[in-house]
């Protein structure tokens, strides 16, 4: 497949045209910033069909293979589409756990049963996926998740609780982590790893209200639930390692997601015009020499940032800590991000203590929307703490 | 609209080529065997604050050459061959005259005429050391300078900050000739008795001195040609600050690996302190400035190659964008290196002495954090 600098700027003026001609029109309802919040029945009809409609225009799981439903090309005409919907700003892709988290760990790890039963589903949206890790006791700690997993004949049989789950109550599938030998050597040995169904006898989700006052998580219950044994992926006590796999996919340390495109981001440009718009003592707030000291500060971080993913793919640059680059993404994204968007909020006098629902909202208060959203990514898939000690271990090999 | 994205893009590239990667491994290896921390330790004192025979090594080597014209006896491969060479010296510490040199030969290949190139140039290639007397005082942000040479050239005025001044056979003065700025030559021989005062640096690993230029008399060909001076001053600093930001970068990792070590070694209560997250996360704080920083080191030196030496508004921006970052990564990994060894981090026997004052030095060379923000404001924020 050809990927020299004129096909793929062809084909990005191509996905260009094809957005330009697709979003769709506001719906005159908030559309969710970042694929946990999606919390109405109407946010997820609409959802539905944008996903399904870029899939059919085969702009979806573009490197993923044929045969189970992708079109089996080089990852950077995906990369390109992403950067096009973000470009666009297109409403999210949402199905992010299937797109993002389990299609890439079942197409890398499953059985071709499991390839064929679940790919295609994530791909057009018919399968909403969710994710069962976290619990209301072991969240960082998540090697000691206490759910747990008995087999009995044809069946395993779940009782526990799991917790932060995006999509809980839409969802068809979760990717499950239970413990199915409470007696095991170490805590990560006694867990398992299940492609789960959501709607079986004994599961039930609640909706969780979250501090932008929307919905979008769950918390789901097992109570002397009956899954399929077969539900079972790879061996019993394989759960840590195929967990871990996720949440490398989760951070973005592997690549293989079916797109990346799950937020809407918000970046410098949008802080640059916030400032030109915000009028003090008769002057665009971005005159102000000391705003933009702390602008130029967030650019240069945000070019870091930019520039380390290109020097993390030349290995010849990066030998003093090998793993760094790859561990500290996710950490130092989702913290700048934070830091910006407190910022923003900051700035806007006492407009800042408006909310969503307020006409007079600057942009819709998407700042203190954006600020408050941000926390699920500082927390969710490790929290900045869990990971500065990951880094502190892994890259620079200090001690546990 | 594609397109748009598409080429800016091309401002977040970075290329590390065969050579270049030869020419680190064989600057790292260069480096550990001729300023181990022993040697540097052995050089604090004294006068020149390098060894005649290290210089002479790192000559035969080619690098006094390798950013100079083929025409002119050097190889040609620009400042991003630079880069990985000044580097490796701050990862050792090492405090040649190398950048002094590597700067005074990029004025010459921007300011004189062929004639004063060919003079000098091949001199340098082969190791004379030649420095640049820019400042009148200590502020890197000055446009102008009081510094006079008469009409029947004749010099008045001194100079701040002339690196390496101690062993310069040529230094390269910024000037005001008949009321406009303009680069004039000027010879060891040439200076009076007790014109070279040296500074006392917060950094002993390097050298740098007041020069006093008042009563020399230059002949007219050494007067640099160009009357751009302004414009070439302005790279010359972009350069300066470039390169300062290589070797901060170089000497926070090492400075990083100071930290690691003690943290994996040193035990209280029990166990070894780099178990302690108020001390794993600054720690994690620091790889994360340098690498910050390093990426943007390695970005500005492709933006050199692409750009055959022209400084353009995307290259100030990383060389501007390499300098902050630099300072802020050894800033933060020199002050923590010495909070973190405890009681035996205030001793001058430890050599978390040696990168906090680094630190302090490096910051200043080319201009600090905040002068280089104030000046990537406009650039950015239009």
């Amino acid at each position: 497949m050809n990927t020299d600098p004129d096909t793929l700027a062809a084909f990005r003026q191509e996905v260009s045209a094809w957005l330009e001609d697709n979003i769709p029109e506001d719906p005159g309802f908030l559309l969710p910033l970042t694929f946990m919040e999606v919390g109405t029945d109407e946010q997820l009809a609409f959802l539905v069909a944008w996903q399904r409609k870029v899939y059919e225009a085969g702009y979806l799981g573009m490197s993923w293979p044929q045969e189970y439903g992708g079109r089996g090309m080089p990852k950077v005409y995906q990369d390109i589409v992403d950067e096009e919907l973000a470009n666009h700003k297109a409403p999210i892709i949402f199905n992010t756990i299937g797109l993002g988290w389990a299609g890439p760990l079942i197409l890398e790890m499953g059985t071709e049963a499991e390839k064929q039963k679940y790919i295609k589903g994530i791909l057009t949206a018919e399968d909403i996926w969710c994710q069962g890790f976290s619990e209301p006791d072991h969240g960082s700690d998540l090697g000691n998740a206490q759910t747990r997993a008995v087999r009995d004949g044809d069946e395993y049989v779940i009782n526990g609780s799991k917790i932060w789950t995006t999509h809980g109550p839409y969802g068809k599938y979760m990717i499950l982590l239970a413990r199915t030998n409470p007696e095991a050597k170490s805590k990560y040995a006694g867990l398992s790893f299940f492609l789960s169904p959501m709607q079986a006898p004994g599961i039930t989700t609640s909706p969780i209200q979250k501090i932008t006052g929307e919905y979008g998580f769950a918390q789901t219950f097992f109570d002397d639930a009956r899954i399929p044994a077969e539900c079972l992926m790879g061996e019993e006590g394989e759960g840590w390692k195929l967990a871990m796999r996720t949440l490398e996919y989760e951070r973005s340390v592997e690549g293989g997601q079916a797109t990346s495109y799950c937020l809407t981001s918000i970046s410098s440009d949008d802080l640059i015009e916030t400032c030109r718009s915000i009028q003090r003592d008769g002057k665009p707030l971005l005159e102000d020499p000391v705003v933009q000291d702390q602008l130029v500060q967030f650019i240069l971080e945000e070019k870091n940032l930019q520039l380390n993913n290109t020097r993390g793919k030349l290995p010849d640059l990066c030998t003093d800590y090998p793993l760094s680059l790859m561990l500290s993404g996710k950490l130092e994204a989702t913290e700048l991000c934070r830091r910006m968007r407190q910022y923003a909020v900051s700035l806007q006098g006492a407009k800042g203590g408006l909310y969503i629902h307020d006409n007079d909202a600057l942009d819709g208060a998407i700042w203190q929307h954006g600020y408050f959203n941000n926390f699920s990514a500082t927390i969710g898939g490790g929290t900045s703490q869990v990971q500065t000690n990951i880094i502190a271990e892994h890259a620079l090999g200090l001690p546990k | 609209m594609g397109f748009v994205r598409y080429e800016e893009n091309k401002s977040y590239s970075m290329r590390f080529s065969e050579e270049q990667k030869m020419i680190l491994e064989s600057a790292r290896s260069f480096c550990q065997d001729t300023s181990s921390i022993e040697q540097v330790r052995k050089l604090l004192e004294s006068a020149q604050g390098y060894e005649d025979n290290v210089w002479q090594q790192l000559v035969e080597l080619g690098w006094t050459g390798i950013a100079i014209a083929e025409a002119f006896g050097g190889s040609e491969l620009g400042i991003e061959a630079v880069v990985p060479i000044v580097e490796s010296m701050g990862r050792n510490l090492s405090a040649t005259p190398f950048i002094s040199c590597t700067l005074a030969a990029q004025l010459l290949l921007r300011a004189a005429s062929p004639e004063q190139q060919q003079r000098w140039l091949p001199k340098m290639v082969e190791g004379q050391i030649a420095t640049l007397a820019l400042l009148d005082n200590e502020d890197w942000g000055a446009d102008n300078t009081t510094h006079q040479l008469s009409d029947d050239l004749v010099l008045t005025g001194e100079k701040w900050f002339v690196d390496d001044a101690a062993t310069a056979e040529l230094f390269i003065i910024l000037t005001q000739y008949q009321g406009s700025a303009r680069f004039v030559l000027v010879e060891r021989n040439q200076l009076s008795e007790g014109a070279i005062k040296a500074h006392a640096l917060i950094d002993e690993t390097k050298r740098s001195a007041k020069v006093d230029f008042t009563g020399v008399t230059v002949s007219a060909d050494a007067v640099l040609a160009a009357d751009n001076v302004e414009a070439i001053l302005a790279d010359i600093k972009l350069i300066g600050a470039l390169l300062t930001a290589a070797e901060a970068v170089g000497t926070t990792s090492s400075c990083l690996n100071l930290v690691v070590d003690y943290l994996n070694t040193r035990k209280q209560f029990g166990k070894p302190i780099g178990s302690f997250q108020a001390l794993k996360h600054p720690s994690v704080d620091i790889l994360i400035k340098l690498e910050g920083a390093r990426s943007q080191v390695y970005h500005a030196a492709t933006l050199f190659e692409e750009g055959k030496g022209e400084i353009e508004r995307d290259l100030e921006i990383a060389c501007r964008m390499a300098k902050a970052s630099a300072n802020d990564a050894l800033l933060m990994a020199g002050d923590r290196a010495v909070q973190f060894h405890g009681g035996m981090g205030f001793t001058y026997e430890c050599d978390a002495q040696l990168y906090i004052r680094r630190a302090q030095w490096s910051q200043q060379q080319f201009g600090d954090s905040a002068h280089h923000r104030k000046r990537l404001a406009p650039l950015l924020l239009n």
